[in-house]
């Protein structure tokens, strides 16, 4: 506990069990120092920290106990790992003379872990707790940020037993032996940045005539937004976020043609292929992105700005790069950037958006639904989302602001994560609004987790956009499977209004945009938890699409839904 | 084309496992592993043979840089290095055969580990093409077991990783 308090840790998201009760005991202890909030399910707590922590942009805690408890954080651990968001996972195992002998709740999850963490400690042995701890902190922050575990053995954490410590806080430690001891290893130093391949850098963007931005994770992760948003401005070029890069960089600025990739706008991906430079700060070219890695940009030189050296030539084989944190390579190039004009280019691509007033269709869509969400919620409320159609509609027409407005799971796709994530953001911001934008196939995974909503009185309007289906899936089958629509027609209860009032929060149906307005403006007034189950036609797509594997301007649906 | 890298990692239970995760993780075949403590005890150094292009080597090098248990990663060239693999071979051995036996053990530098009245136990120390060499000779013998080390590397000249 005095660890945690080291590394000012004051939540902890978590749910108790047989091996980890020693723990517990000792926060019982803690209890107005730390926070617990205890979940309905580990996987829900695992979330709720990773939420937390992206945020908040600090460290978030998760505790669960061993056996199932630590099986069941490991869709956590993975969903923290791919979006690099920095959470310490502390789980308990048995005791050392049970370890391997397949004792009650006994599991390998070092083992489990491994590929799915920056680090795993097994702690077997009292005197290594400060540093193991202290380690795991500084691991999961320095860098490109990412999930650790820290697994106890139950006789570690006895009672009884006493070992030799020392309070050091947190941003005084650089000079324990623990931590001196990290510095030296390659995980930990930050990458000096090289001043010939920014000076390059300089030069290649003199040159270009027609320069496009991609926005990542990284500037996300690093903060750094007002040093892009100068970047942009200088340089005078479009910009393009990807999925994690949303709030990086202002969802209404003049400059933006939203979201590149699979589901890009049609302004982005038509720059990708029509630029000459691309510069991509902080994103990894995933799949998602560069679709076919051959043809992605292929007029362009390409660059990328990471901190992670193996990420570099990972998917796309690139022209230039430079190594840091995004935040501090922006600031070295704003410094010595002049303000360049490009308007026509500008003029070739941004008008190519679409315009964002929705459409009056005849009947109720998402995109009317997210509409009034941009106008009704205040500026500033934080996202979560979960994964499939309603995630690329509000990454498309809801306009983020600040890194750790969104939250979602980009990488790992993880269904559920949103109320999880939503959960962590109302602790860790309670002055925020917390909006959970889902789909009826999404909430019902996690949706145990409106009892810890209710309990801890969180004010998170979730609003559920229920088509009836798994509808980024059946959108496949839709265009790609000859219509054959196997298992994806989720036909079925609950109903989600009644679920709510089981859960003791208030349940709303809405069927047209003007009861989406009305009903918004009166759960927000209320300042409530709540679920407004919003009921769309099953055959609504997310456009513009571009199939997997394909070139990017090679749209199966173009923008506003027509065949390409 | 077959790479030879270098990993000096932390003397730790678990660390070969994860080293040996990132090959498995991309689908990537060793080809040859050898691990030992070296003249540290804290540390360890790894050999590993792949047979890969050199992108895929570049890649899990990077990836083998980020893991806190790493100390230092080389990929060796392979016109630089000294490599070594052991290689403890049975064969039958009778009174007729063994003179001849022993004769191809001294050109090739072998050594006799063990004897019985019908078989000769031999160990060599050779480049890996020595070693495969050495096998073919003995085929005609009649070999009844081998056992054959990983490579293991060292630079040549003063150069250490």
């Amino acid at each position: 506990m005095e660890c945690l308090l080291e590394q000012n840790v004051d939540t902890i998201f978590g749910y108790p069990g047989g091996t980890i009760i020693n723990l517990y005991d000792e926060l019982y202890r803690y209890k107005d120092k730390i926070h617990h909030i205890l979940t309905s399910h580990e996987q829900g707590a695992s979330h709720a920290a990773d939420g937390y922590a992206r945020a908040t942009g600090k460290v978030g805690v998760c505790f669960a106990t061993s056996g199932p408890g630590a099986t069941n954080i490991t869709t956590g651990i993975a969903t923290a790992y791919l979006d690099s968001s920095p959470v310490v996972f502390i789980t308990c195992n048995v005791g050392e003379s049970l370890l391997g002998k397949d004792a009650f709740q006994e599991v390998d999850i070092t083992g489990i872990a491994m590929p799915i963490t920056k680090a795993t400690f097994l702690v077997r042995d009292p005197e290594e707790i400060p540093d193991a701890m202290r380690q795991a902190f500084a691991i999961a922050q320095s860098g490109r940020p990412g999930p650790v575990l820290v697994d106890f053995l139950k006789n570690v954490t006895n009672p009884d037993v006493m070992i030799d410590y020392e309070f050091i806080p947190a941003d005084n430690n650089r000079d324990c032996s623990a931590i001196r001891k990290l510095a030296t290893d390659s995980a930990m130093s930050a990458p000096e940045i090289d001043t010939e391949d920014v000076e390059k850098l300089l030069d290649m963007i003199a040159e270009a005539k027609r320069p496009f931005l991609i926005c990542g994770g990284g500037v996300v992760r690093d903060r750094a937004d007002k040093e892009f948003r100068e970047f942009a401005e200088k340089i005078d070029a479009p910009v393009a976020i990807t999925l994690m890069g949303g709030g990086g960089f202002p969802g209404d600025h003049p400059l933006t043609s939203g979201m590149i990739g699979m589901h890009g706008s049609e302004a982005s991906n038509i720059a990708c292929d029509e630029c000459d430079l691309l510069i991509a700060v902080g994103s990894r070219f995933s799949d998602r992105v560069a679709l076919n890695p051959k043809t992605f940009a292929k007029q362009a030189k390409i660059v990328q700005i990471d901190i992670d050296r193996a990420e570099i030539d990972k998917n796309v084989l690139t022209d230039h790069h430079i190594i840091g944190s995004a935040g501090k390579v922006l600031s070295m190039l704003n410094a010595k950037l002049p303000q360049y004009k490009h308007t026509e280019w500008k003029e070739h691509i941004l008008p190519l958006r679409e315009p964002s007033k929705a459409p009056d269709l005849g009947r109720f869509t998402p995109q009317q639904i997210l509409e009034t969400i941009r106008n009704t919620a205040p500026k500033d409320a934080v996202v979560s989302t979960d994964v499939g159609q309603h995630q690329m509609w509000a990454i498309k027409y809801l306009h983020f602001r600040y890194p750790g407005q969104l939250l979602t799971s980009g990488g790992f796709g993880t269904m559920g994560f949103g109320m999880g994530a939503a959960i962590g953001a109302a602790v860790g911001c309670p002055d925020k609004c917390v909006l959970n934008i889902t789909g009826d196939g999404c909430l019902r995974m996690n949706c145990n987790e409106l009892a810890t909503v209710q309990h801890y009185d969180l004010p998170i309007v979730t609003i559920v956009f229920n088509n009836g289906a798994l509808g980024m899936v059946r959108q496949w089958q839709d265009l790609i499977y000859d219509k054959r629509y196997s298992e994806t027609t989720m036909d079925r209860g609950p109903d989600f209004v009644k679920l709510a009032e089981a859960y003791g929060l208030k349940g709303y149906r809405v069927e047209n945009v003007e009861e989406m307005q009305a009903t918004l403006k009166e759960a927000l007034a209320e300042g409530k938890a709540c679920v407004i189950d919003c009921l769309l036609d099953i055959n609504e797509m997310v456009s513009p699409m571009v199939a997997a594997g394909h070139d990017i301007t090679d749209f199966l649906l173009r923008e506003g839904g027509s065949v390409g | 084309m077959k790479q030879t890298i270098s990993v000096i990692v932390e003397n730790r239970a678990g660390v070969l496992s994860k080293i040996t995760s990132l090959f498995s993780k991309r689908a990537f075949n060793i080809e040859s592993l050898a691990v030992g403590v070296t003249d540290d005890p804290t540390l360890s150094r790894i050999t590993i043979i792949v047979d890969s292009g050199n992108s895929v080597v570049e890649q899990v090098e990077k990836q083998l840089n980020k893991l806190v248990d790493v100390v230092k990663v080389r990929v060796l060239n392979e016109h630089s290095i000294i490599g070594r693999e052991l290689l403890l071979i049975k064969v039958n051995a009778t009174v007729t055969t063994r003179p001849d036996i022993m004769t191809i053990c001294e050109i090739c530098g072998a050594k006799i580990a063990d004897i019985t009245a019908n078989t000769l136990t031999i160990e060599l120390s050779a480049e890996s093409d020595k070693v495969a060499s050495f096998e073919e000779m003995m085929r005609p013998f009649g070999i009844m077991e081998t056992a054959r080390t990983g490579m293991i590397a060292l630079q040549k000249g003063a150069a250490k990783i």
